[in-house]
């Protein structure tokens, strides 16, 4: 039987990649260019007996899918920059008490209200920097219809497996556009279940590291009873301040990510073989990074792309290693220069970082890539 | 490979990103081709200068916006204005020949008639413009079949409006046939 096939928005297809992976929560408070996330999940989500809320404000809807999920739902809530703005102090909460969650952000013009319909890529720092408190960060970028599908589910099954808020941040660009998407079977891509506890409730604790860096979370409902606080805490849940213990469990969160990097992170290398200058790109650009590449090839300059797929962790490792052999490295992106440090960090001034920053609105055309690519000596 | 680009442009509420939405579905799960179809409009709900554009290759497509336009549609003045600047020369300009007077300079093979009187008159429906508007620029294009592009119309509108819809499909591409023979 050949496989089901639908022309669909970046945004509807995030809808239906969280139904593939499970989720029956949806919190979410409507907003321009994230909507159709929404409209699908209120539609789709009864058929399957999940629950679909619209929240007063996007505080609320944040404050919402924190509860399904302490309750055992797998949960998503959709939002655009002014509604990530508001969700930040509990998206910090779902950090330090470890909830399981993803929240879907299409990158719209700001800072603010800034531009509702216009592209932009400029949330990437919030989505690490945003709430205050060393945490550890998940963000995935993806850059087509069909990859936005397969990385909300990929966010669903990292937010399981490490038991932390995993973000999803397509620009305005990938969200409205439409593409054939072909849907993969049941079964046929990896869905993460939620590490159940072994223990009776008596013995059970919300935080106990004897079970390793993500201990077991059990539902509210189910028998077991614990404490869930946004203070610093004890295995039991109860709050502390307690030096060791403060330390040891606060980079014990950061490590669930940072240990794990290899198994986080993702890219995509195109033609970087023999490549002397790198366009480092994410999201929709890497769609005019691609379109330049390929012309800067038929006039013989070997040019390639690095795509950034999981923009959080960053893939600090492969930056280091094309430093080390490329002669330049280019980076357009939809704001003014966010990726960018990231770059210069890893590349530490072995090679020089040409940046084309654009917050009007506007998408960087493969003209204004090739230009500078050859900029490269 | 080949890279083919349409722009439909017109004022918000006019239901051009429909038609591109329709084109390209056409060409992707109709025509066996591949297609990307994206928008640009303003913050309000109607009125405004608004685009769809929609890209058709043999291939995979990378940018999924226009660079050179192939064929654009302009159902407005003030489109036709602000959108007709990197419609490539030779390339094809449909425009609503009531709205649009003022026609750019330049080398392209333009066909306009009353596209909105069309769907108000001979369909019986304003409504369907844009579906008049898609049957001419499936005509003038030929990136798709008839047929196809028939079919991606008619699983795109409710039950009820299937023949309405059939009808300004087929009045739009015979308008066009005979407004560029």
């Amino acid at each position: 039987m050949s496989k089901k096939v639908a022309f669909l928005q970046g945004n509807e297809a995030a809808a239906h990649g969280a139904l593939y992976a499970g989720c029956d929560f949806f919190g979410g408070y409507p907003i321009t260019p994230s909507t159709e996330v929404a409209e699908v999940m209120s539609v789709e989500l009864p058929k399957v007996g999940g629950k679909f809320i619209q929240m007063e404000d996007e505080i609320g809807a944040m404050a919402a899918i924190l509860g399904a999920s302490l309750a055992g739902a797998k949960v998503l809530t959709s939002t655009s920059g002014p509604g990530l703005s508001l969700k930040q102090e509990l998206i910090g909460y779902g950090c330090i008490a470890e909830i399981p969650c993803v929240i879907y952000n299409v990158m719209r013009g700001g800072p603010s209200t800034g531009m509702p319909t216009g592209p932009s890529q400029s949330d990437v720092m919030c989505a690490k920097w945003g709430t205050h408190g060393d945490h550890p960060a998940i963000c995935l970028t993806p850059a087509s219809v069909q990859e936005t599908y397969e990385e909300v589910i990929r966010a669903f099954n990292l937010s399981e497996k490490y038991r932390t808020p995993v973000m999803v941040m397509p620009d305005e660009i990938i969200a409205h556009m439409r593409e054939r998407i072909v849907f993969p079977e049941k079964g046929e891509l990896e869905v993460v279940p939620r590490k159940s506890p072994t223990v009776s409730p008596e013995q059970y604790k919300p935080y106990d590291t004897s079970f390793g860096d993500v201990p077991p979370l059990a539902a509210f409902g189910s028998g077991y009873k614990f404490h869930v606080t946004g203070l610093n805490k004890m295995q039991d849940g109860f709050p502390t301040t307690k030096a060791e213990i403060v330390q040891a469990e606060e980079e014990r969160q950061v490590r669930k990510v940072d240990a794990n990097v290899d198994d986080i992170v993702t890219f995509e290398e195109y033609m970087l073989d023999d490549a002397d200058v790198v366009v480092v790109a994410y999201g929709s650009t890497s769609r005019s990074a691609r379109y330049a590449v390929n012309v800067a090839r038929e006039q013989g300059i070997k040019a390639g792309m690095f795509r950034i797929k999981t923009f959080w962790p960053f893939p600090d490792k492969q930056i280091k290693a094309l430093a080390g052999r490329v002669k330049g490295i280019v980076i357009p992106e939809m704001n003014l220069g966010m990726c960018s440090l990231e770059l210069e960090r890893c590349a530490q001034g072995k090679v020089p970082v040409l940046g084309i920053f654009r917050v009007d609105g506007e998408p960087i055309n493969p003209d204004q890539i090739l230009e500078k690519i050859k900029e490269v000596k | 490979m080949s890279r083919y680009e349409l722009r439909f442009s017109g004022a918000g509420g006019q239901g051009l990103i429909t038609a591109g939405i329709i084109m390209a579905k056409a060409a992707s799960i109709y025509e066996g081709k591949q297609a990307v179809q994206s928008q640009s409009y303003g913050p309000e709900a109607r009125g405004g200068a608004s685009k769809s554009e929609v890209i058709i290759s043999d291939g995979p497509i990378d940018y999924p916006k226009a660079t050179t336009v192939d064929a654009l549609l302009a159902m407005t003045q003030e489109a036709c204005d602000k959108y007709t600047h990197d419609l490539k020369d030779g390339g094809i300009l449909l425009v609503d020949s009531d709205l649009v007077t003022k026609l750019p300079k330049g080398n392209y093979k333009i066909i306009s008639f009353p596209i909105i009187n069309t769907a108000k008159n001979d369909v019986g429906r304003e409504i369907v413009a844009n579906i008049v508007a898609l049957g001419a620029m499936v005509a003038l294009t030929g990136q798709v079949s008839r047929e196809n592009a028939e079919k991606a119309v008619l699983s795109s509108v409710p039950e009820a409006f299937i023949e309405l819809n059939r009808k300004a499909f087929s009045i739009g591409f015979e308008k066009a046939m005979a407004a560029s023979a």
